[in-house]
């Protein structure tokens, strides 16, 4: 039986009578007092939210409330929708979105089927100076590509792609494509042999192997991989900075950097713009939380 | 028997691993070891570059203009990824332990919130950390003194001597999520059977915790150790968006990050230079190589004895 399958069955099987006794504090072991547990988590919790609730919180609020009782949710005599008023004034905040999810989503894209094409040749095909192969996309997962920005600028400065959307994708998605490569040859391995060879005796060319059976195999892995690639695109500063600081170009996190550089008293305003600059990642993390968690931990018992 | 398809040249290969292999070789692999080639010139005028050997790193660790920044650089990333070892890891592993108890309600609620910040830019959580801590807001100072410490109340961010361990602090509040998922993901692995027969013995949950998990969850405590090396000594984001690329006050806040950006792009009087921003990244490049030499070679290996 694997380590897999025992978790699962205990899993199933609820907690044993031991333990149950353990945490109901059974006779001779140590009494585990679930109170404390919870006092211990729900504290952390609050100290894990308690900054964002609170900026989002008094970004909703006359200036006068969020200095008054910044503690205080807004009631109707403090609600104001001022700051949100003069960030969508004065700067290009629909722009930067715009720019944000461009260089986002295309490298994404780019990265799951480039990196789901070659997760697979690399775990379905035999030829000479495949694992040095493999081992050479992996070694970008552990070495940062932001070291070699001296570089980067200058191939993009010889390509003529300074300030423009292409030098960004093209850079996230030589960066994303090392650890998706990894996560996906893992689960390309575990297509079974049968439904390819199959697949073959009746014709199908290689490429319809891949697109039309593999690629819809690994669905799951494909949207685990997909939330982990993403992330560090969307919050990526010091790219941005470097390649496409213009203002035509800017992305949510330079932007609101530069807005708030700016605009550093008003702080309804600031407000408002971290508001903002927040919403979209807590949104796509309701939406993807189990998705996301899900991949983190089974990634760690592999 | 030797079909037409593996006669023919393998042009389906090609197709499969081209784009990957390309981009990720023009955009990354190359630019990296062409860092590391431009390291080793020097700009004798506009444009023009010449042979150099090792003089810059020679300049960088010997001519005080450039030691002195660099080796504060050094010390204060190396406090900082302290900081986070000794604050941020054993937080997480309290929490994975708690969270992983059998049978705990709410399991699922805590480590969903508590992960959230680490999705999060890093300019944005600085920014609200600013603002929290800003003696102009107070709400820091009027939670201190809520419960009587009003008088510990500082302005953190602003102190020479305190500037840097609270960013440290901020970056710890934020990444907690991770060393908690990987730590609770090998936790939860651990079989059932040990456990019990542990308990059926009369062990304490602590001596059960300290003893039999401790020991089996190593492989993952260097993991995270690792992780944490890699992403601290590469850190820049939120130094730059709380203090700039100067990381003021006086430099106390400077890490490898921000040296690397002033040196490539130069700041008030100096000139930036793309060959001495080379040196540092190289310097940088060698730090994470040898942390990550140290985790395959010494760590890694060692701790595979006790994998279950």
């Amino acid at each position: 039986m694997t380590l897999k399958t025992t978790v699962n069955t205990a899993a199933r099987r609820g907690p044993s009578l031991a333990w149950r006794k353990l945490w109901q504090g059974g006779p001779d072991a140590k009494p585990l007092n679930a109170l404390a547990v919870h006092a211990v988590l729900l504290g952390y919790t609050l100290l894990a939210l308690a900054p964002i609730l609170l900026v989002i919180m008094n970004s909703f609020k006359s200036r006068r409330a969020i200095f008054n009782d910044p503690l205080a949710l807004p009631t109707v005599d403090s609600f104001s929708l001022v700051g949100y008023q003069r960030v969508l004034e004065r700067s290009d905040f629909g722009l930067y979105f715009g720019n944000s999810i461009l260089v986002t989503v295309i490298p994404l894209f780019l990265v799951l089927l480039f990196g789901a094409m070659c997760a697979w040749a690399l775990a379905e095909y035999r030829f000479r100076g495949s694992r040095l192969l493999a081992l050479y996309m992996a070694i970008g997962i552990m070495v940062p590509i932001r070291l070699g920005t001296v570089s980067i600028l200058e191939i993009m400065v010889a390509l003529n792609l300074v300030n423009t959307h292409m030098a960004l994708i093209l850079v996230y998605t030589a960066q994303g494509l090392p650890l998706a490569i990894f996560i996906l040859t893992e689960f390309m391995r575990q297509i079974p042999r049968d439904l390819k060879e199959a697949a073959r005796c009746d014709g199908a060319s290689e490429y319809r192997i891949f697109f039309q059976i593999a690629l819809p195999l690994i669905r799951p892995a494909i949207a685990t991989v997909a939330v982990f690639t993403m992330v560090p695109m969307w919050n990526d500063l010091w790219f941005p900075l470097i390649l496409a600081p213009g203002e035509k170009t800017q992305t949510i996190q330079l932007g609101v950097q530069q807005f708030i550089g700016q605009y550093a008293t008003d702080w309804n305003a600031v407000l408002s713009a971290l508001t903002l600059a927040v919403l979209p990642v807590l949104v796509l993390y309701v939406f993807f939380s189990q998705q996301l968690i899900r991949g983190l931990t089974a990634g760690a018992v592999k | 028997m030797v079909t037409d398809a593996q006669r023919r040249f393998p042009w389906h290969i090609i197709f499969f691993l081209g784009p990957a292999v390309l981009i990720y070789t023009v955009f990354s692999a190359w630019p990296l070891l062409d860092t590391l080639r431009l390291s080793l010139f020097t700009e004798t005028g506009p444009g023009t570059r010449a042979f150099y050997g090792v003089g810059n790193f020679i300049t960088l660790l010997t001519d005080p203009n450039w030691s002195v920044p660099f080796w504060n650089a050094l010390w204060n990333n190396t406090k900082f990824f302290l900081i986070h070892m000794l604050v941020q890891n054993p937080i997480g592993l309290l929490l994975a332990a708690l969270i992983s108890l059998r049978g705990l309600r709410g399991a699922k609620v805590y480590r969903t919130l508590i992960f959230l910040p680490t999705l999060l830019s890093v300019v944005i959580i600085g920014f609200i950390w600013q603002l929290i801590l800003s003696p102009l807001w107070g709400v820091s100072e009027g939670l201190l003194e809520a419960i009587g410490l009003g008088h510990l109340f500082d302005a953190w961010l602003g102190n020479e001597s305190s500037a840097l361990i609270t960013l440290a602090l901020i970056s710890v509040w934020q990444f907690v999520g991770i060393p908690l998922m990987l730590i609770y993901a090998s936790l939860i692995a651990v079989p059932d059977e040990l456990i019990e027969a542990a308990v059926v013995e009369g062990a304490s949950a602590w001596r059960i915790f300290w003893q039999i998990k401790l020991p089996l969850i190593l492989p993952t405590m260097g993991l995270v150790t690792i992780l944490t090396f890699v992403g601290n000594f590469n850190a820049f984001e939120l130094i730059y968006a709380v203090k700039g690329a100067l990381a003021g006050p006086n430099f106390s806040t400077d890490i490898l990050g921000t040296f690397f950006y002033r040196t490539f792009f130069g700041y008030q009087s100096q000139i930036g230079s793309a060959t001495m921003g080379a040196t540092v990244a190289s310097m940088m490049f060698f730090v994470i190589l040898c942390g990550v030499a140290a985790y395959f070679f010494v760590i890694q290996r060692r701790l595979q004895r006790y994998e279950m």
